[in-house]
């Protein structure tokens, strides 16, 4: 579609150029003798008639390829206007989409929400409530301390808190599903606090719903 | 059991069945003499390798070049006969005599200090000389001896179930054959049923189930998959007939029986009111169980009856202590419980008897969990970081003594079969 409406002015344009070009190289016609006036004049009124004419034609084709340009101007810039718009959106969702898959973090052996852990649940409670087909799978995560089978139930119980929290807030509990990988999937492999801390998590993924998010109205 | 006559009045220690003088504790030298046939050499080395890996017999070698040894045996058929003053001179008790018959194994155990023949048996052993059922075979002769001599059956003829990346691999408990079973998920905690020819495990993730492998048919069943739920450490009661196993829901995590026939519908065993049960084991009867719960707060471990009354908390340490314990195993006699600890930040195991209650510390080095007993009630296998990457190895409880098990890293969750001689 956008490209057949580029296409066509710019053909417009090509051939109003060659037309003017064309007239523009005629030399100026020599004044014309007393004693042929009669015929001259029939002639000049032939000639007038035709330049002004070519006048006409080039004005029609001037004024045609000024339209052209200004409705291509018109195309290109509503184009871009929407591709901004389009480009804030997906910026916009793009957003809430990571505020929704945001991960939260839990203490060694403990499933209890953390006050940032709330505050980030806190954000991902309107724009769920505001795109009500997004469904949602919260998986528990455990770092490698604990014992491997009991991080697999821990992990059920740090997504079921976090779903807890959403659906005491609104959020349909149908819309959310919960799993567990325990130590399982770990984000970091080295052995130390700062990577512990980043395994003990709930992870969010958007299971179905919008491809695009819609900010909540205020 | 062995009722062997001739020498009877020898027998001053309890638990030592024929005259051949077993001291627990002690490890009596045993000589196996060479073995003649294509398999001769196998056999040998497949039950000296037992013996010492059963941790109650001292294998004497026996080099081929040993002329005054080899010399004090009578080759031929028909009955045996020894110098017994020449094995007594190398610090051997006992004399293994083995002959490749048209239907197995013929052996002979010869008592070296009362100069007779202890016992004689003829084992069957499958055709296929080298295959997994041929080498459970020979492992079988060596359990069997190994009772002759100490009373006590080895376990040797037995398998282990474990994970190395998410898939269940059952290998030899010497070490050899291990292969991977065809995985429906990604998996754990394995658990043999108690003749040895299943084996239950669970899988994680969106869709966690347990899953029955038949090792016989190679066919699985399996129950469990629903949403928001996961399904965990499954074991078989100990006739078979049903699998306990953690089920967590978003309301918490108790134990359940599923029965196997007939109309299967979870039984609730632990009401944990929304903590964390799970990982049980049974005592050897079946009547009571051993299990974890976070219900105080940190993991410990726990006694209940199977019906889920009389709940008793095992692990119950110093007041303040904070060490969270987990994965207990009953051991087969049902005297004690294995079970991990966290001792300075990583898991050791331990073992506390039922009747006094007094932690005993097993493993100090790296970091050791999930702890499962041999059916010879001696030998532990657990996962150990020892080396730096995650491995099986195989403790002997009462000489302290280690071997590793598995070669490759990231092996762990382990689960020691039962003895494996039903056909």
């Amino acid at each position: 579609m956008t490209k057949t409406t580029r296409v066509i002015p710019m053909v417009l344009a090509l051939a109003s150029l060659a037309v003017t070009g064309a007239c523009g190289k005629k030399p100026a016609a020599p004044p014309p003798a007393p004693e042929a006036q009669a015929a001259a004049l029939a002639r000049d009124t032939a000639a007038e008639r035709i330049a002004r004419e070519a006048a006409q034609q080039e004005e029609s084709a001037r004024r045609m390829a000024d339209a052209a340009t200004a409705r291509q101007r018109f195309v290109d810039d509503s184009v871009a206007r929407v591709r901004a718009d389009e480009e804030a959106l997906r910026r916009d969702s793009d957003m809430l989409r990571s505020t929704v898959t945001a991960v939260i973090g839990f203490e060694f052996n403990k499933a209890n929400l953390r006050d940032d852990a709330k505050a980030a649940l806190d954000a991902k409670i309107p724009i769920l409530l505001a795109n009500t087909s997004v469904t949602v799978r919260i998986s528990g995560h455990a770092d490698e301390r604990g014992s491997t089978e009991y991080n697999l139930a821990l992990g059920t119980e740090r997504a079921a808190m976090a779903k807890r929290y959403l659906v005491e807030r609104g959020v349909a509990a149908a819309r959310i599903e919960t799993t567990s990988f325990g130590e399982e999937r770990p984000m970091c492999t080295e052995n130390a606090d700062a990577c512990w801390a980043q395994n003990r998590r709930d992870e969010f993924e958007i299971t179905a719903g919008a491809p695009m998010l819609t900010r909540p109205k205020s | 059991m062995f009722a062997v006559a001739a020498g009877a009045q020898d027998v001053t220690s309890p638990g030592v069945r024929i005259g051949l003088r077993y001291d627990p504790g002690s490890k009596p030298g045993v000589i196996v003499l060479p073995v003649s046939g294509p398999s001769g050499d196998s056999i040998r080395a497949i039950l000296e390798r037992d013996f010492d890996y059963s941790d109650r017999l001292n294998p004497i070698p026996l080099s081929p070049e040993d002329g005054s040894i080899l010399a004090a045996t009578t080759p031929g058929g028909g009955a045996p006969s020894l110098n017994h003053a020449v094995f007594a001179k190398v610090g051997a008790a006992g004399v293994i005599q083995i002959t490749i018959t048209t239907r197995g194994l013929h052996v002979a155990l010869h008592d070296v200090a009362r100069a007779a023949v202890a016992n004689v048996r003829e084992f069957p052993v499958p055709k296929g000389e080298f295959s997994r059922e041929w080498r459970q075979a020979i492992h079988g002769v060596s359990d069997v001896i190994l009772e002759w001599i100490s009373g006590e059956r080895g376990a040797s003829q037995t398998r282990l179930a474990f994970i190395r990346s998410h898939v269940v691999y059952v290998i030899d408990a010497d070490g050899v054959g291990e292969t991977a079973l065809p995985m429906i998920g990604p998996a754990l905690s394995p658990a043999w049923n108690p003749r040895g020819t299943s084996i239950a495990y669970n899988t994680f993730g969106p869709e966690s189930r347990i899953v029955i492998h038949d090792l016989r048919s190679g066919k699985t069943r399996e129950f469990g998959s629903q949403r928001n739920t996961t399904n965990a450490t499954p074991i078989f009661t100990p006739d078979g007939k049903s699998i306990l196993y953690a089920l967590s829901t978003e309301a918490g995590t108790d134990l359940f029986l599923y029965p196997l026939d007939g109309e299967a519908f979870p039984r609730r065993v632990t009401v944990g009111r929304g903590s964390v049960n799970w990982g049980p084991s049974f005592h050897p009867d079946g009547r009571r169980l051993a299990f974890s719960s976070d219900r105080t707060g940190t993991p410990q471990v726990y006694i209940i009856d199977a019906d889920g009354t009389n709940l008793d908390w095992f692990t119950e340490f110093d007041f303040g202590d904070q060490n969270d314990r987990g994965s207990p195993d009953w051991s087969p006699d049902g005297r004690q419980i294995a079970f991990q600890s966290r001792i300075d930040g990583r898991y050791q195991i331990f073992t506390m008897s039922l009747r006094d209650r007094q932690p005993r510390q097993l493993t100090s080095e790296g970091e050791n969990e999930d702890p499962s007993w041999a059916p010879d009630g001696r030998h532990l296998v657990f996962a150990s970081t020892r080396t730096g990457v995650k491995q099986l190895w195989v403790l002997d409880v009462e000489s302290a003594r280690l071997r590793q098990l598995t070669q490759v890293g990231g092996s762990r969750v382990p689960s020691w079969s039962p003895r494996l001689t039903a056909r």
